[in-house]
């Protein structure tokens, strides 16, 4: 009889469960953003350690899917204490007058296969791109891993002015990385 | 007259002095410029000659094996020759134990060392900003002494020259100075 027990609670509980798959429960401890760029035909990366998220992600509505991730531009470590310190300076992130770097979907489109593109807006100190992320995504059980890598251009966002405006020693490019764990249900 | 070097020995001492001097320079003013791109190209010009320092005392060591320093003057007592024996293998000792510690020191900082921007020369050791730290003392003071065994080379090179009057000196010199 047990197996039919089974089977009747699974059936009772599967089209609850696939009405509430929608992942929105950020964990910040399992969710990661790195970041790397080349200097002098050196790569380097760092990472944020402060960032938040806001999303509502639905496997079998992705286009209605929303996500909006905010970093504490502080919170940077670039490897060394005298490289953090740089880029918060004027030059750089201004993390005085602009403390965090925003980005925030205007559009997701599933391309197939657990793959989906995020179209949306990124701003850094004051400025604002368009910009497409591609990202995987995978279930398992209650907890959802979105996983992806862009590369930005820090000229656009002046990102490194005046000395450091150059891109022959700090390269233009930056690739950014993430990982962002969310769960569904309450 | 004592035998000479060979033409190769003296290139590379004297290319290495050049070098050394020049890498020395570089590595005490570059450390204490503020953080910009200059100095990060400072620093990447330090770390590329400084492989290339490591590579050409590896070339000279095996061309020592194979064609031997002329022997020291005959009017050097025992000890002394014992001296100078000793002081050229801690400058070799030196000229292997620094760049090695700038190499790992860039590892464990997470800066990787790629030659001439081109030649990725592989991490020893993973990140890790503690044992970064112990390298970066390590390299410095290794360094300073190193500039305490110079002076003693250059010293003891001018008091061949200058107070015992021997060969010393000018056996080492691109041409052998004729004017004696």
């Amino acid at each position: 009889m047990k197996p039919m027990i089974l089977a009747l609670t699974l059936a009772a509980v599967l089209p609850w469960s696939a009405r509430a798959a929608e992942y929105r429960q950020v964990r910040a401890d399992q969710s990661a953003i790195t970041f790397a760029y080349q200097q002098m035909g050196v790569i380097l990366d760092g990472k944020f350690s402060r960032f938040t998220a806001q999303l509502n992600f639905d496997p079998t509505r992705p286009e209605a899917a929303k996500a909006t991730v905010e970093i504490d531009l502080a919170s940077i470590d670039t490897g060394s204490t005298e490289g953090d310190q740089e880029v918060a300076g004027k030059t750089w992130f201004n993390t005085q007058a602009f403390p965090t770097a925003r980005f925030e979907t205007r559009s997701v489109k599933a391309l197939g296969d657990h793959r989906y593109e995020a179209a949306g807006q990124l701003t850094i100190k004051g400025k604002t791109q368009d910009v497409v992320i591609p990202a995987t995504f995978a279930a398992q059980g209650q907890t959802g891993v979105f996983e992806g890598r862009f590369t930005l251009r820090r000229g656009d966002f002046a990102i490194g002015e005046g000395a450091w405006a150059k891109f022959d020693v700090v390269a233009n490019e930056v690739q950014i990385q993430f990982r962002i764990t969310a769960n569904s249900g309450e | 007259m004592t035998p000479g070097y060979t033409p190769v020995a003296k290139a590379l001492h004297w290319l290495m002095a050049v070098l050394l001097l020049g890498l020395l320079a570089l590595g005490f003013i570059m450390t204490d410029l503020p953080l910009s791109p200059q100095k990060l190209q400072l620093y990447s010009w330090h770390k590329w000659a400084g492989v290339t320092a490591f590579l050409l005392v590896l070339v000279r060591l095996a061309w020592r094996t194979t064609y031997r320093p002329p022997p020291l003057p005959d009017h050097m007592p025992k000890m002394m020759q014992l001296a100078a024996h000793a002081g050229h293998a801690l400058l070799y000792l030196l000229m292997i134990a620094i760049p090695l510690s700038g190499w790992l020191m860039s590892s464990a900082k997470g800066f990787q060392t790629v030659w001439f921007g081109v030649l990725p020369i592989p991490d020893l050791v993973g990140k890790n900003k503690e044992l970064g730290d112990v390298l970066q003392a390590v390299h410095e003071t290794l360094n300073l002494f190193f500039v305490v065994v110079l002076i003693g080379h250059v010293g003891a090179a001018l008091k061949h020259h200058l107070i015992d009057r021997d060969d010393v000196l000018t056996r080492m010199l691109p041409v052998r100075s004729t004017e004696k």
